[in-house]
């Protein structure tokens, strides 16, 4: 690898050729997965990451059901193979902290109230990882969440603002992730207007952190468009298909 | 002010309505705007808006047929599992019509584990659950026959606008067919062929559920189907 000595260059631009406020390509798909009752697929620069939804279904072991909603469970877990070097594929401290951060960011839209004594299952598979997984796992995870058909509010979306070179930039990749001095990770729920994750590393100073809390939002924005419409695409691919095909009257 | 014209693709947090509307199944209120909970076709009955959602696990509603099977045999009834996220209760009154005693019965004879029914939920309010009965006409053990899974948000359709649908089915196959709230159906028939049609017609229902002219692309697929 070569090494990287400017993160933006001369025509402000950044290591992959992206403007400051601009998201890395994104591809979603739902419905991938017979076995599960949901499923999401997303690629977000060069994270690939696979949600399975399970539920609502009895909670099991039977002491773990509440007796006012249903239990969100949820688990984040890297694939040996999606790092560099060989992860250990044992939960480590780091994944056992975004699972609960983003089963908290997923839970206050969920209508788990209509469930109680039952529990819902999120499995998050991180296929290869890039800068902003547990961004791109929140996206994914809503995904597969409405997929299933649990009750929504709304989807829950999710982007990162870093500071690179003294410079506010959204969506950073991992090389941008490491070398730059802050990231801060947001999920957003655009109808209820919360933001249901918010987490720092490294410093803003007040002003930036204003600034970047927009232009987060404003890239959540951009996401939950693309949501929506790669959920409606399958459906509607089916009906292009139907209508395209010219009925024949019985032939009798 | 509707946001969407009827029977169109809606998703979750998508906004359907403002103003003086009532809030149907599968939406929301927030203040005056009524927002959808899952993904669905929308549609307005005078005031009130609804989703018909294309996804999710079947809810034990009381009155509804249900087909299940024994996954337990206990002291004094059965569990019976109806592909919803909660176990029905089977007792045996609810079987036999009779109270039984443990000295003179055995509840493994009367249903054993793995057997199929066709039962009614009696009660069910979430904090308890839900309880069946197999008394009844068109209710009890299942002997024969094939079950296919449906979606359970896709058996309104499949029975269609006071029964049309499953009347279509019924008549062009000469098949019997006990359609289950839960998604399950069972279908009964002499000729493997025309249980293959319903089944293949089934299938076309789960996939093409959303898109309008359905019963006659059935028709039409019953018509071709049974010539060959």
């Amino acid at each position: 690898m070569v090494a990287i000595q400017k993160l933006i260059d001369e025509n402000g631009l950044r290591v992959d050729g992206r403007r400051l406020d601009e998201l890395r390509p994104i591809k979603m798909e739902v419905g991938l997965l017979a076995n599960a009752d949901g499923s999401a697929y997303i690629e977000q620069g060069r994270n690939k990451i696979i949600v399975a939804v399970y539920g609502p279904k009895e909670a099991q072991p039977k002491h773990i059901g509440l007796h006012d909603r249903a239990v969100i469970r949820c688990r984040y877990h890297m694939a040996p193979f999606s790092t560099d070097e060989r992860k250990s594929p044992a939960p480590s401290r780091r994944e056992i902290e975004i699972s609960k951060v983003i089963r908290e960011a997923l839970e206050p839209a969920i209508f788990s109230e209509y469930f109680p004594r039952s529990m819902v299952d999120i499995f998050i598979e991180v296929l290869q990882s890039d800068g902003g997984s547990r961004c791109a796992a929140i996206t994914a995870s809503s995904l597969a969440l409405a997929d299933a058909g649990i009750p929504l509010r709304d989807l829950v979306v999710a982007c990162a603002v870093g500071k690179i070179e003294g410079k506010l930039a959204v969506d950073p990749s991992d090389i941008e992730d490491k070398l730059g001095e802050a990231d801060m990770p947001v999920a957003f729920i655009p109808v209820l207007g919360k933001i249901s994750l918010l987490q720092m590393d490294g410093m803003f100073t007040e002003e930036e952190f204003i600034e970047a809390l927009n232009m987060a939002k404003n890239a959540c924005m951009k996401i939950y468009e693309l949501q929506k419409q790669t959920l409606k695409q399958r459906y509607l691919q089916i009906e292009k298909e139907i209508q395209e095909t010219p009925v024949q009257k019985g032939e009798e | 002010m509707r946001m969407f014209e009827r029977r169109q693709l809606v998703t979750p947090g998508d906004l359907l309505a403002e103003g003086d509307y009532i809030a149907g199944e599968n939406t929301y209120k927030e203040g005056n705007r009524i927002y959808s909970q899952k993904l669905g076709l929308v549609d307005f009955d005078d005031k009130k808006v609804f989703v018909v959602p294309l996804r999710g696990r079947y809810i034990p509603k009381v009155g509804d047929i249900v087909v299940g099977q024994v996954t337990d045999v206990s002291l004094n009834g059965w569990s019976v599992d109806i592909n919803s996220p909660y176990k029905a209760v089977l007792s045996v009154p609810d079987v036999t019509g009779k109270s039984f005693s443990p000295k003179l019965d055995s509840l493994t004879k009367i249903l054993g584990v793995g057997e199929v029914v066709v039962g009614k939920i009696t009660a069910f309010d979430r904090t308890r659950d839900p309880t069946l009965t197999i008394k009844g006409a068109g209710l009890g053990k299942v002997g024969d026959g094939l079950i296919v899974n449906l979606t359970p948000t896709k058996v309104p359709r499949l029975i269609g606008r006071k029964g049309s649908m499953i009347n279509i089915l019924k008549r062009e196959t000469g098949c019997e067919i006990i359609v289950g709230q839960n998604g399950r159906i069972l279908i009964r028939g002499r000729d493997s062929k025309k249980v293959e049609l319903v089944v293949e017609a089934i299938r076309m229902i789960e996939e093409q559920a959303h898109i309008s002219g359905l019963t006659d692309r059935i028709k039409n697929f019953l018509k071709t189907g049974k010539g060959d």
